[in-house]
């Protein structure tokens, strides 16, 4: 069990005319080494709640356990579980301000009060999860290109050795390569490095290919929890707050109105391909 | 002659050292010839850094050739003499929402461009309302426009240009920095513009699903045109698009891979309608 | 917090004041200023609050909403009331070791609190009802003679405009901004004044990079959209006094007289 939240509620402005539920009544276990989605549309609170898990943001009521332990219980070491839960915001423009990329690493294990050589080899690890090579340790972040500026903002924070790592849309505003490429490393982080992942995105497409359990929510709250095939199935509630189902979603569901004997739960290109495939053959 | 033409058209970023002198030289576009009709809707394709964003900005005269010409309702971009013409026939939008927008007020901000070529008060309400129409804004013209969603911000910006009653739109990159409904959201407000109004429109973008209704796609790649058909012909390329890093809409991918096993399907289906055409007959034989 | 200053705020609903030439408001504003300052007598703080009354009622904004940009200054009020309340010399009313309450201390803490909160007032009255665009034309048409002497009047009313506009944005980045470094261990609260200066560091530098940028995106989206200085211009809003204006300025200076005549009297 890495995190357990319990009936969280955030509210802005409690107590006047303007009360507003950021959250409401958010319960949620993420077990060690799953590969966590979690959409919603602007606004529904998503960004929040993962604010909340490495005590960026305070509940209103609730609590959070990290590892059993309660995160608002008195003299928490707030530091210490943000360098175990890391958190990548969705710019990376927001966080570099180094001199070269490998200052900029060191940032966050320096922030832990590491020696020198420790923060050097975490910088080093990081930089090479995220497939960064020497080359670039003395560049400036500022003159990368948008992929390899997100590169360099990932590994900032995987060099505090996180055991939980969130991402906030780390694909927004990359060529379609660039996203694929910037995925395809964080799934390989979830397989190889057996990291928990939580990862905030509107490709629903996204979803269906790397995700094991898929969070959805909606004016704050959750409204579901399920594997990703199952969620998708809802696709026509989905659609009600302003979200959708990958593409092939939608192709099978058409195929299956028109008498089409195929699955409902396909999400995937390759999924579609063989069932239909199979669906021919008949 | 088409109303957005170029010839040979390069591009150089020059970075200079403190002694003024050259330190590097990066060629953005390189030799591009292409001519575009008045009324299409073209999209431009490319990965980040393959020169597209920098040929939208020598549409309205913001970048001028380091060789080559390009003209604009047939004005050459060079001759200092055109360029407020210039740019007020081909309107710009940009990528980032927040930083095109300059009043503070919804309506200030539509009315900005026709105040700045000095258009009659009477004129400038007249044009302000009619463009907040177009994009389906009205409602908000009194609106801060920190108070709006990002998809808003760029229906304003959208009407902030349509203000200039240009001949074409350039958007550079507009969805980028939105989410899907923000997304859908202006490229069907953009669509309405060049159908029910005629205005010529250049999209860049890079998502495939924004352009399959485009009646003309051109992908560039490391500052040349590689590619340049209609959405059909370029989407049934999927190999080659991907080796320019690129991609296809799902359904596009999916008849291809239907199409690679055996499956007897046309090339480039773009629609899950087309999609469904083909596929049912087949489905039902069996 | 940092979501909570009003800085410009503007409050959109319809009213005579927020119809009036954004010069008379200058203007009145101005008038209420010097007003304060004129007077020191009850009956002149009487008459201020009359007229600041009648103003807060025709603008149809809430009180309650007025209030708020009080909170901001909330220190600086407490402290220059303490000021006048335990420094100013005369009839000793409460005494305890050596700090003295004297009877014209409290009349000056009381008038200076009242100063304070009306200057306050008078000014968000002024920022509620005008957008800052008609402020800065406001600004840019009621100062235009210092064009003269060659005091680029457009231009600094233009970056005063963009500079209300962009203040909130930039607010919220630098939220954005702590929240991503705090995720990376960083701490803006703990340690000596060093200490601290140094941890902003990496607060100011993605701060700075951002607001940059955008400036360059700004002006290239400014002269997209053909701008080229304020010659040749023409407003969406032109200025032009009406009969409320002449009203309003008619109130102004009878209010003013009053005030002055109420010194002497």
């Amino acid at each position: 069990m890495a995190i357990k939240v319990e009936h969280l509620n955030h509210i802005y402005g409690e107590g006047t005319a303007f009360e507003q539920y950021a959250l409401k009544d958010v319960n949620v276990t993420i077990e060690d080494g799953q590969f966590v989605g979690l959409i919603g549309h602007t606004g529904s609170g998503k960004s929040t709640l993962i604010q909340h898990l490495n005590g960026l943001l305070r509940g209103s009521s609730g609590n959070i356990y990290y590892n059993g332990e309660n995160i608002y219980s008195e003299g928490y070491d707030m530091k210490g579980l943000r360098s175990k839960v890391g958190l990548v915001f969705q710019y990376p423009e927001h966080q570099l301000f180094e001199v070269d990329v490998f200052s900029d690493v060191c940032f966050g294990p320096k922030n832990l009060g590491l020696s020198k050589d420790e923060i050097e080899e975490r910088a080093r690890g990081a930089l090479e999860l995220v497939g960064l090579d020497e080359s670039f340790y003395r560049q400036s972040p500022f003159e990368l290109s948008g992929g390899q500026k997100r590169r360099v903002a990932i590994a900032g924070v995987l060099a505090m050795r996180p055991q939980v790592l969130i991402l906030d849309e780390p694909t927004a505003g990359l060529d379609p390569k660039g996203r694929d490429e910037i995925l395809d490393e964080i799934s390989a982080l979830h397989q190889e490095k057996k990291m928990t992942i939580i990862l905030v995105s509107h490709s629903m497409e996204d979803m269906a290919r790397y995700a094991d359990r898929l969070l959805v929510m909606n004016h704050g709250e959750k409204v579901f929890d399920d594997s990703p095939k199952q969620v998708f199935k809802h696709y026509k509630e989905l659609e009600k707050m302003g979200l959708a189902a990958p593409q092939i979603t939608y192709v099978v569901h058409e195929l299956r109105e028109h008498g089409v004997e195929i699955a409902d739960d396909l999400t995937t290109v390759a999924e579609a391909r063989d069932a239909i495939l199979k669906a021919l053959r008949k | 002659m088409g109303i957005i033409k170029a010839s040979k058209l390069i591009y150089d970023y020059i970075r200079r050292d403190e002694n003024d002198n050259i330190e590097e030289v990066n060629r953005a576009i390189d030799a591009v010839d292409v001519e575009i009709q008045k009324g299409d809707f073209v999209a431009i394709l490319g990965h980040n850094g393959s020169g597209k964003s920098t040929f939208a900005k020598h549409v309205n005269g913001i970048l001028l050739p380091t060789e080559g010409t390009i003209w604009i309702s047939e004005m050459d971009t060079q001759d200092a003499s055109h360029i407020w013409n210039i740019r007020k026939t081909a309107g710009m939008v940009f990528q980032n929402p927040d930083n095109q927008i300059i009043g503070n007020v919804v309506e200030e901000d539509v009315g900005f461009g026709p105040e700045n070529i000095g258009v009659s008060t009477e004129e400038i309400w007249k044009r302000v309302d009619e463009s907040l129409e177009a994009v389906g804004m009205t409602a908000y013209r009194m609106k801060s426009p920190n108070k709006l969603s990002g998809g808003q911000k760029q229906r304003v910006a959208i009407a902030g240009v349509m203000a200039m009653k240009p001949e074409c739109i350039i958007l550079d990159e507009p969805t980028a920095m939105l989410d899907p409904n923000g997304r859908k959201e202006v490229i069907k407000t953009v669509r309405e513009l060049n159908q029910r109004e005629g205005i010529t429109v250049l999209l860049i973008t890079h998502y495939m699903e924004e352009v399959v209704n485009a009646d003309r796609v051109i992908v560039m790649d490391d500052g040349k045109i590689v590619m340049d058909g209609t959405p059909r012909e370029i989407f049934s390329q999927v190999e080659r698009l991907k080796s320019y890093r690129l991609d296809v809409p799902q359904v596009t991918e999916l008849a291809y891979e239907l199409k690679k096993a055996g499956v007897e399907l046309p090339e480039g289906i773009l629609t899950r309608k087309e999609l469904m055409e083909c596929l049912l007959p087949l489905l039902s034989e069996g | 917090m940092l979501r909570e200053i009003t800085l410009g705020q503007y409050y959109p609903v319809d009213s005579v004041i927020h119809r009036l030439d954004p010069r008379t408001k200058l203007f009145g504003t101005l008038v209420f200023v010097i007003s304060l300052f004129v007077t020191t007598s009850v009956w002149g703080y009487m008459l201020a609050t009359v007229f600041l009354i009648f103003v807060i009622k025709m603008t149809k904004v809430p009180f309650s909403f007025m209030v708020k940009g009080l909170r901001s200054m909330l220190v600086l009020l407490l402290l220059s009331v303490s000021f006048n309340l335990f420094l100013t010399t005369g009839e000793v009313l409460v005494q305890f070791w050596i700090i003295k309450i004297t009877r014209e201390g409290v009349r000056m803490a009381g008038f200076m609190a009242i100063r304070l909160i009306y200057l306050v007032l008078g000014s968000t009255i002024m920022t509620l009802t005008t957008t800052p665009n008609a402020l800065t034309d406001g600004l840019e048409k009621g100062m235009g003679f210092l064009n003269k002497v060659r005091v680029p009047v457009h231009e600094i009313s233009m970056m005063m405009s963009i500079a209300l506009r962009f203040i909130p944005i930039l607010v919220e980045e630098t939220d954005k901004i702590m929240k991503a470094q705090m995720a990376r261990g960083a701490d803006f609260e703990s340690g000596n004044l060093i200490q601290k200066v140094k941890a902003m560091v990496p607060l100011l530098v993605p701060l700075f990079i951002s607001a940059f940028r955008r400036a360059t995106d700004l002006a290239m989206a400014m002269e997209a959209r053909c701008y080229r200085g304020g010659n040749g211009r023409t407003k969406m809003k032109p200025l032009h006094y009406a009969l409320r204006d002449r009203l309003a300025y008619g109130l102004q200076l009878g209010y003013l007289a009053g005030m002055i005549g109420l010194r002497f009297l």
